[in-house]
């Protein structure tokens, strides 16, 4: 705001690692518990899909942990993203601090906690396919999910301070994009006609990328990175938009 | 220095939407539904204008809910005025609420940190000043334990301390005089006059009619969002008085 000039990366940093410690600091395993659970979710998918109703892809547990890290980072960032404003209005209130720093170090912050989920999805890939050089191109498509969920936590950050339903909104909207992402499915095994659908879901587009680099072995395909890429700076630019638009009343309402 | 003034406020208008429950989804259907505005407003501040000039010290008189504590969240920058304009010039510490930006399960040097951020240093600057900061605080060694092993005293300390060290070049203080024993309140006291003699901007509130009398030399009075009267404080003080026990 007007009065706020500063260095906002050290703010950032302060912000992010607060909410890392506070979380970790009274939990005798720590990270442990984040790796913990997409390890039993991928058990228990593993189970129902090749025991229950049997499929033939290869590396089926890998399959799916290629398509639950991506959506855990995706749902847990929006979540947190959506309520930081909320849950730091003593700040806001007291502090002339940029208020869109809020949700970006929440989703920061997530992204650091999740970070051991990444490099379990990487023990897991190194394990079963070994390291290739096509992992180059996760250092372009991770960002790229980052910024897609920076844009839509500073939107419904922005949208919770006004009507606070909005979390329960995310909430459910997570619940029914675990089946419309291409998690325990093939992208392949979807009819062309609702191809369109996925393609502009960055995070769908991103569980396909990372099974192009992780099971393939191959670059992901150029209109998959081009759309991703562009849907991504869209709701960025959207979401830093609403936010902007919102902002000077945030004071009244929290 | 300058020319302009530290703080100025032209002609100034803030008014507050009491929202009754309005923040749930179902209000907001019920407002659209049937066309009834159940926002109620009331002007926090109506027209105001003052200015104060660098190296003043001007104290903020008035009732509860008079609008002393919005006039200073516009001055901290906290909320924009809806219409008029406030302008600031430098870097303002407020001291709104101490130690709202702490938290509980991070250690005293931490939150020292974070504080600091807050505020929008660097941490050059930070860690130029940590142990000025610890030694006004007088927490020795805690300062490496979690904040809610401390007292509350040692918090307010600390709170404190991270505010004024931090060097601001405007003050704004609400009500938070009443900081731990009194041995560390005569301390804080120095330090804001230490402040004023060189040569800072103060803004304050508080009750503590004696305190505000020898720190401030100027007084404005507020009343309903208005402003009553602007002058020297034992004047603006005088009449204060006079007209609450009138009316």
């Amino acid at each position: 705001m007007r009065n706020w000039s500063g260095d906002y990366w050290y703010l950032i940093e302060n912000l992010v690692l607060k909410d890392f410690k506070i979380r970790y600091r009274n939990m005798s395993l720590g990270v442990f518990w984040s790796v913990l659970n997409p390890l039993v979710m991928m058990s228990v998918l593993w189970f129902v899909f090749t025991r229950i109703f049997p499929n033939r892809v290869p590396h089926y547990a890998l399959f799916v942990m290629c398509g639950l890290v991506p959506f855990n980072v995706f749902t847990i960032c929006w979540l947190n993203g959506t309520t930081s404003l909320i849950e730091n209005a003593h700040l806001i209130k007291r502090v002339p601090v940029p208020r869109e720093i809020i949700p970006v170090a929440a989703v920061l912050g997530n992204c650091l906690q999740l970070f051991a989920q990444v490099l379990l999805l990487l023990f897991l890939a190194a394990a079963a396919t070994g390291i290739h050089r096509s992992w180059i191109w996760l250092l372009a498509i991770w960002p790229l999910e980052v910024l897609f969920v920076t844009g839509l936590a500073l939107m419904f950050s922005a949208l919770n301070v006004y009507v606070r339903d909005v979390r329960y909104v995310v909430e459910s909207a997570n619940v029914v994009l675990f089946w419309l992402v291409p998690i325990v499915y093939d992208f392949r095994w979807i009819p062309a006609k609702y191809h369109a659908i996925y393609a502009y879901n960055p995070v769908a587009a991103m569980v396909m990328a990372l099974r192009n680099v992780l099971l393939d072995q191959t670059a992901p395909a150029a209109t998959l990175l081009l759309k991703a890429t562009l849907s991504s700076v869209a709701m960025f630019l959207l979401g830093w938009a609403v936010f902007r638009r919102l902002r000077p009343r945030f004071y009244n309402y929290l | 220095m300058n020319s302009q003034p530290a703080v100025e406020f032209r002609q100034v208008w803030k008014t507050f939407h009491r929202h009754m429950g309005q923040l749930l989804l179902r209000s907001h259907f019920k407002r659209l539904l049937t066309w009834k505005d159940s926002v109620e407003r009331f002007h926090a501040l109506r027209d105001v204008s003052f200015q104060v000039e660098h190296g003043e010290s001007v104290a903020v008189m008035g009732k509860n809910g008079a609008g002393k504590s919005t006039l200073l969240s516009l001055v901290a920058g906290l909320v924009p005025p809806d219409r008029g304009s406030v302008l600031v010039q430098g870097r303002v510490a407020a001291l709104l609420e101490l130690g709202s930006g702490f938290h509980p399960d991070l250690t005293g040097l931490e939150n020292i940190h974070l504080n600091a951020a807050l505020l929008g240093f660097s941490r050059k600057q930070t860690v130029a000043r940590l142990e000025q900061i610890v030694d006004f605080a007088e927490i020795g060694d805690f300062i490496l334990e979690p904040l809610r092993t401390y007292s509350t005293g040692m918090v307010m300390r600390l709170a404190f301390s991270v505010a004024v060290n931090l060097d601001p070049d405007v003050l704004v203080i609400d009500e938070v005089l009443a900081v731990g024993d009194s041995g560390f309140q005569a301390k804080c006291f120095d330090r804001i006059l230490d402040f004023r003699r060189r040569g800072k901007t103060i803004l304050c509130v508080s009750h503590a009619a004696g305190m505000v009398q020898r720190l401030c030399g100027r007084a404005i009075w507020l009343d309903h969002g208005e402003l009553m009267l602007d002058g020297p404080i034992d004047l603006v003080a005088c009449a204060y008085e006079g007209y609450g026990s009138a009316g």
